[in-house]
């Protein structure tokens, strides 16, 4: 290469190597191919599902920097610390346990009363707990990848919960790792209920973690900032009357039919660590009322 | 140069795989917008260092498997991978001899290409990007370039990955 000559050498460093140009366009079109079939057919999950469990021990991998910190803070941690959280769990058991006795009281009404009414009964639910792996790639689509899958039972559609309220739903399940899509993906719709008043409408994400936007609502309606949302149980995928978020912004334009009103999701969905995921089906729309025993 | 006989590929695969555990790794604070994609420049190295053994097939594998561990279409990252293998293909010979703010700059150019393929067929599927700071992991990919570059060089010396 040394011994080129002067103008030669420039040349060499302009060359257009044509063999490459046509692997590009080779592999692009393969590319191109295999995301047109992912997005219209979904017919390659079964060679997702393969490369993702290859990769999953990647992935465990990777959260090995956090695993580490969590082990360090939990064995580590001097025992006045631990006294001290010991001592203000015990307190929030016995606070919970308290509610808990209220809540037993009500639900055994509440099945008496719904079993008078001839209606399906509120089963409680079979909780799993799952853990976050990793979030999506791309910050405008709330999705996020979680540590269990088909191996452990999950299905899509499951419903996701943390301890303030709806996180999302199983969008996909692979074998060991399953996708959740969050109330708060921009293409992504909850049914929900404003429990001050009533009213039903839809809660739509819109990319940002601490918004969610209630465009149906027309401008005549009572909605105030501060009103509650919950699940409405329409759509028969969440269960009704979980907590979703609370109404942060109501603006009436008279130019438009609709109210522009905006809503704070309660769960911390920006610091995921896990989540719970609920049983499918149950407790949704009652299709046809079961007859219960009372 | 004169020597025909490859070795050191367990180094490239070491080093693929040390790229992509960094870029599951957050950087604190507001920082982590400009997280950069460790192992598209990893890619981008290899390219430009063993121009007759990393290629673009091997950009479009690695795509492959980030498409699966991002959760992205199968084929998103191996398309904009390939494109980036095969620009720096065709421009390894000037990179090289850039002074290391010059590469910085050509690795710039070749990450929001990166990018901007990916979020364009993010796009064409439903989520386009709202704002213009989906560019930024380009910008902190140019900052971290220098260092990584003299990292994967020294490895390469060590251990005459040829």
């Amino acid at each position: 290469m040394a011994a080129l000559k002067p103008s030669k050498r420039f040349r060499y460093l302009f060359t257009i190597n044509p063999a490459a140009t046509l692997r590009l366009g080779l592999w692009a079109a393969l590319a191109i191919g295999m995301m047109t079939v992912d997005h219209r057919y979904h017919s390659l999950d079964g060679l997702r599902d393969l490369l993702s469990t290859a990769i999953y021990p990647l992935q465990t991998l990777m959260q090995a920097p956090a695993a580490v910190r969590t082990w360090f803070t939990d064995n580590l941690a001097n025992r006045g610390v631990l006294l001290e959280e010991n001592a203000r769990l015990r307190e929030k058991q016995i606070f919970l346990n308290a509610q808990l006795q209220k809540l037993t009281t009500l639900e055994a009404e509440n099945r008496r009363l719904r079993s008078l009414l001839e209606s399906a009964v509120n089963t409680p639910e079979r909780m799993l707990i799952a853990e976050l792996l990793a979030v999506d790639f791309n910050p405008y689509r709330h999705h996020i990848l979680l540590n269990r899958g088909r191996q452990h039972g999950i299905e899509a559609n499951q419903p996701a919960i943390d301890q303030h309220g709806i996180i999302g739903q199983i969008m996909r399940a692979d074998l060991l790792t399953s996708t959740a899509i969050l109330i708060t993906d921009p293409n992504h719709a909850l049914p929900i209920q404003i429990t001050r008043t009533g009213i039903r409408t839809l809660a739509r994400g819109t990319g940002h973690f601490q918004e969610l936007e209630l465009p149906h609502i027309p401008n005549s309606e009572d909605v105030k900032v501060g009103d509650e949302l919950v699940t409405s149980g329409l759509g028969g995928r969440f269960p009704k009357g979980y907590p979703v978020g609370t109404i942060t912004k109501v603006e009436f334009d008279p130019g438009s039919p609709f109210a522009r009103i905006t809503a704070k999701p309660l769960a911390q969905l920006d610091r995921i660590r896990e989540v719970m995921l609920l049983e499918n089906g149950v407790d949704g729309v009652a299709v046809a009322p079961a007859p219960v025993a009372p | 140069m004169t020597d025909d006989r490859t070795h050191g590929g367990g180094i490239i695969a070491l080093s693929l795989l040390a790229a992509f555990l960094l870029s599951g790794i957050p950087l604190p604070g507001e920082l982590d917008r400009f997280r950069p994609d460790w192992v598209a420049m990893t890619l981008i190295y290899w390219c430009m260092a063993l121009p007759h053994r990393i290629g673009i097939g091997m950009g479009w594998l690695v795509g492959l498997l980030l498409d699966v561990a991002r959760g992205a279409l199968l084929g998103q990252y191996a398309l904009a991978l390939s494109v980036v293998a095969y620009l720096t293909l065709q421009t390894y010979r000037r990179i090289r001899v850039f002074s290391p703010w010059r590469q910085a700059l050509t690795v710039l150019v070749l990450l929001l290409i990166e990018q901007v393929l990916v979020f364009w067929i993010s796009g064409v599927i439903g989520y386009p990007p709202r704002d213009g700071w989906y560019l930024a992991p380009a910008v902190g990919g140019m900052v971290a370039w220098p260092l990584l570059f003299v990292v994967l060089r020294d490895v390469r010396r060590h251990f005459q990955v040829a």
